[in-house]
């Protein structure tokens, strides 16, 4: 059923639209196409492939349900790439988030140039921990539309050249942490880093919803409860 | 869909059989939006979920013969089925559910 096809292409952040027969002998059978017109498998009708990889190519890609394609039921269903975060800093707080998120259903990586804060010891739960650089590390990382992205070193440093990566990378989601003061020091360094104002704009800041919490777990949470509500469309990016 | 992967990817490692059940058609109220899944593993794992817990018993126990024959079902569940009386929805809302064997 192209179910390894699909995995691997979700994971490695592609879209996918998968067609498959809803009725009749041929119930089951399924086509899966590519935006960029490949794909792989066959509704076993010349006629319906065809018609089904127009709908997978065009510029607004088909809604997930049933629907009539030459006459024959076909289920459709449009697949985004896994969602998934990037968290820049091992730090106490990234600990309970990798919990949060990944219950969450988030793919969660993090990274931080500093190893004695990133180790598996702190971070047996990350889906995958990196230490490196987080600017050469997110310049390299494949960073798609689904893509999120929390800045906690507490370091400009390592912070700010990775920020600026993601923004012009146009990822779903940019968030920092920090005060309104040490935010505001980190828009002076961006703006003169050479970065325009409507990307310095999208930067969730300061980060999470409001919850009042001051405690790890409990700003962890709060950043949680501000990726679900972009995700779902509830908070536009920049918007606060 | 990831919400079942990390169970599937084990489950086909370990060299058991897996079918997979996606909501296709709902009507009315339905607590899982189209395209929700549950996986069933050949050893009664389960990963996931296709209603508020409802009717996956019974699509569990229609998977059986998916696993087994590798051949593709769609099942009907709601108040206009006659199921509705033994597995029925509490939602009183319809649900389509398409079950087939993972193959590769």
């Amino acid at each position: 059923m192209g179910f390894d096809s699909l995995r691997q292409s979700l994971l490695a952040g592609e879209r996918v639209v998968s067609f498959t027969r809803a009725e009749g002998g041929e119930l089951g059978a399924r086509l899966l196409v590519w935006p960029d017109g490949r794909s792989e498998g066959t509704l076993r009708d010349a006629e319906l492939d065809r018609t089904a990889l127009g709908l997978a190519t065009a510029d607004i890609l088909p809604a997930t349900g049933l629907r009539e394609i030459e006459g024959v039921e076909v289920f459709v269903e449009t697949f985004e790439p896994l969602p998934q975060l990037f968290i820049v800093g091992a730090v106490h707080v990234a600990i309970h988030l990798v919990h949060f998120a990944r219950q969450l259903g988030f793919r969660t990586v993090v990274v931080d140039a500093r190893s004695a804060f990133a180790t598996a010891e702190r971070f047996p739960h990350a889906d995958e921990l990196v230490v490196e650089w987080p600017a050469d590390y997110l310049a390299r990382a494949p960073l798609h539309a689904n893509t999120y992205c929390v800045f906690l070193t507490h370091d400009e440093k390592l912070d700010n050249p990775a920020l600026q990566v993601a923004l012009e990378a146009g990822v779903r989601y940019v968030g920092a942490l920090g005060s309104s003061r040490t935010h505001a020091k980190r828009v002076a360094a961006l703006r003169e880093a050479g970065l325009g104002q409507e990307l310095i704009d999208r930067i969730h800041a300061p980060i999470g919803l409001d919850l009042g919490g001051r405690r790890p777990e409990e700003i962890a949470m709060a950043i949680a409860a501000e990726l679900v509500a972009v995700r779902n469309g509830r908070q536009a990016a920049g918007e606060r | 869909m990831l919400d079942i992967l990390s169970d599937v990817d084990r489950w086909r490692a370990d060299g058991q059989r897996v079918a997979v059940a996606t909501v296709i058609r709902t009507v009315g109220s339905s607590p899982r939006p189209l395209g929700s899944k549950m996986a069933v593993s050949g050893d009664g794992g389960i990963a996931g979920s296709v209603s508020g817990g409802c009717i996956e018993g019974a699509v569990i126990e229609e998977a059986q013969s998916v696993l087994e024959d590798g051949q593709p079902k769609r099942l009907s569940y709601g108040i206009s089925d006659e199921l509705a009386w033994s597995v029925g929805l509490t939602c009183g809302g319809e649900v389509e559910v398409l079950v087939e064997r993972i193959d590769g």
